[in-house]
C-alpha cells in the first residue's frame, strides 16, 4: 500500500486492511457476511418464481391427468438423466473452483471454471438434441402443433413400442399442448438461467486468468457458486416431475 | 495486515475437496437409483419416491455444495424462512386446487 492511501486511511482512523474491503463495512468478515445474505435473498426470489411454474404444473397435471401421462411419454429418459449427470458433476466442478479460489490456486481456479464452462455448454447442446426432436415431431406449442402421436399412438411407433399407449380422446389429446407449454416454459427458464452463467462463467475465467479472486477476496466466485448450485437444484425437480414420474400410468 | 488475514481465515470455513467428491458422488448415485426406482410398478408411490429423493439431493446440494451447513445462523434462518414461505404458498395453493370440486358430484 502505497504512502499517500495509508495516511488517508489514518485519517478517517482506519487501520491498514486489504484493498477489496469497502469502506463502509467494519471488516472482511462483515462484507463477506452481507454479500451472501443478500445472494441468498436473490435466490429465494428465484424460488419463488420456479414455484409458480411448479405448482403450475403440479394442478395441470391434476386436472388433465391423462394427457399429461402420454405427453411426458415422449421425453427420452436417457438424455434427461445424461443431462441430470452433467450438470451434478459441473456443480462439483464448481465446487472445487471456490475451494481452489479460497485457497489460493489460480490454476486451478482457472481449470474448474472451464471445466464448469464446458459441462454448462454441453447441458444445453443435450437440451438442444431435445428441443430439436419436438420440432420435428410438431410438439411445439402454438407452431403447427400435432396431436396425432396422442389421437393415433401407433403412428409414433419410437414411443408406441415402449409405453403403447391408448388412444386418448380429441378433447383430452388437445391438453397435451398445455403440457408442452409448461415444458418449454421451464425448461426454456432453466436454460436461459444456464446461459446467463456461462456468460458469467466466460467473464470469470477471463478475470481469474489475471489473478482475480485468489488474492483473499472470493465473494464474487462464491455467490456465483450459490447462483450455479441453484440452478443444478431446479434441474433436479425437473428431471423427475417432466420424465419419470408418469412412466407406468 | 496479518490480523486481518488471521481473522479472515478464522471467519471462513473452508469445505475440504474430500466432501466435495463424496457429495458429487452421492448426488451421482441418486440420479441412478430414482431412474431405477422409475422403472418400478410402484403406482401412486413412484410419483412419492421421485420427490423424495430429489427433495434429498437438494437438501445434499444446499448442505455441502451451498455451504449451508458451515455458514451463520443468519444464512440458515434466511434459507429456512424462505423454504418455509414457499412451501407454506405452494401447499395451499395445491390444497385450494385440489380440493375445490369436492362434493360437487
Amino acid at each position: 500500500m502505497s504512502d499517500s492511501t495509508a495516511l488517508a486511511h489514518a485519517e478517517h482512523g482506519h487501520e491498514e486492511h486489504p484493498s477489496y474491503l469497502r469502506h463502509h463495512f467494519e471488516n472482511v468478515e462483515q462484507q463477506a457476511d452481507a454479500a451472501g445474505f443478500a445472494m441468498w435473498l436473490f435466490l429465494l426470489t428465484e424460488v419463488m418464481f420456479f414455484g409458480g411454474l411448479f405448482t403450475a404444473y403440479l394442478i395441470y397435471r391434476n386436472w388433465y391427468y391423462p394427457a399429461f401421462v402420454q405427453a411426458s411419454h415422449q421425453l427420452d429418459i436417457f438424455w434427461g438423466t445424461l443431462n441430470t449427470a452433467v450438470l451434478i458433476t459441473s456443480s462439483f466442478t464448481m465446487a472445487m473452483g471456490v475451494w481452489c479460489a479460497e485457497t489460493r490456486r489460480r490454476s486451478g481456479l482457472v481449470f474448474c471454471l472451464i471445466l464448469t464452462f464446458i459441462l454448462g455448454i454441453g447441458f444445453l447442446g443435450i437440451k438442444t438434441i431435445e428441443y430439436k426432436e419436438k420440432i420435428d415431431k410438431h410438439h411445439v406449442p402454438g407452431f403447427h402443433y400435432s396431436l396425432q402421436s396422442f389421437t393415433n399412438p401407433q403412428s409414433d411407433p419410437e414411443i408406441y413400442e415402449k409405453y403403447h399407449d391408448k388412444p386418448l380422446a380429441l378433447d383430452m389429446a388437445r391438453h397435451t399442448e398445455v403440457y408442452f407449454s409448461l415444458y418449454f416454459v421451464m425448461t426454456g427458464m432453466h436454460a436461459l438461467h444456464m446461459i446467463i452463467g456461462i456468460a458469467i462463467l466466460g467473464f470469470m475465467i477471463f478475470r481469474a486468468r489475471g489473478g482475480a479472486y485468489t488474492n483473499g477476496h472470493v465473494t464474487f466466485v462464491e455467490n456465483f457458486g450459490l447462483y450455479w448450485h441453484f440452478v443444478d437444484i431446479v434441474w433436479i425437480f425437473l428431471f423427475p416431475l417432466l420424465y419419470l414420474i408418469s412412466r407406468h400410468q | 495486515m496479518t490480523d486481518q488475514k488471521e481473522m479472515e481465515e478464522a471467519s471462513h470455513h473452508v469445505v475440504s475437496p474430500v466432501i466435495y467428491i463424496i457429495v458429487g458422488s452421492i448426488l451421482l448415485v441418486l440420479t441412478g437409483v430414482t431412474v431405477w426406482a422409475s422403472y418400478q410398478e410402484w403406482g401412486n408411490f413412484n410419483a412419492v419416491a421421485a420427490l423424495a429423493i430429489a427433495v434429498v439431493k437438494a437438501m445434499i446440494v444446499v448442505l455441502f455444495f451451498m455451504h449451508v451447513k458451515y455458514s451463520s445462523k443468519l444464512t440458515k434462518l434466511t434459507v429456512f424462512c424462505g423454504l418455509f414461505t414457499f412451501l407454506a404458498l405452494v401447499g395451499m395453493t395445491l390444497a385450494d386446487y385440489f380440493t375445490r370440486a369436492w362434493g360437487r358430484w
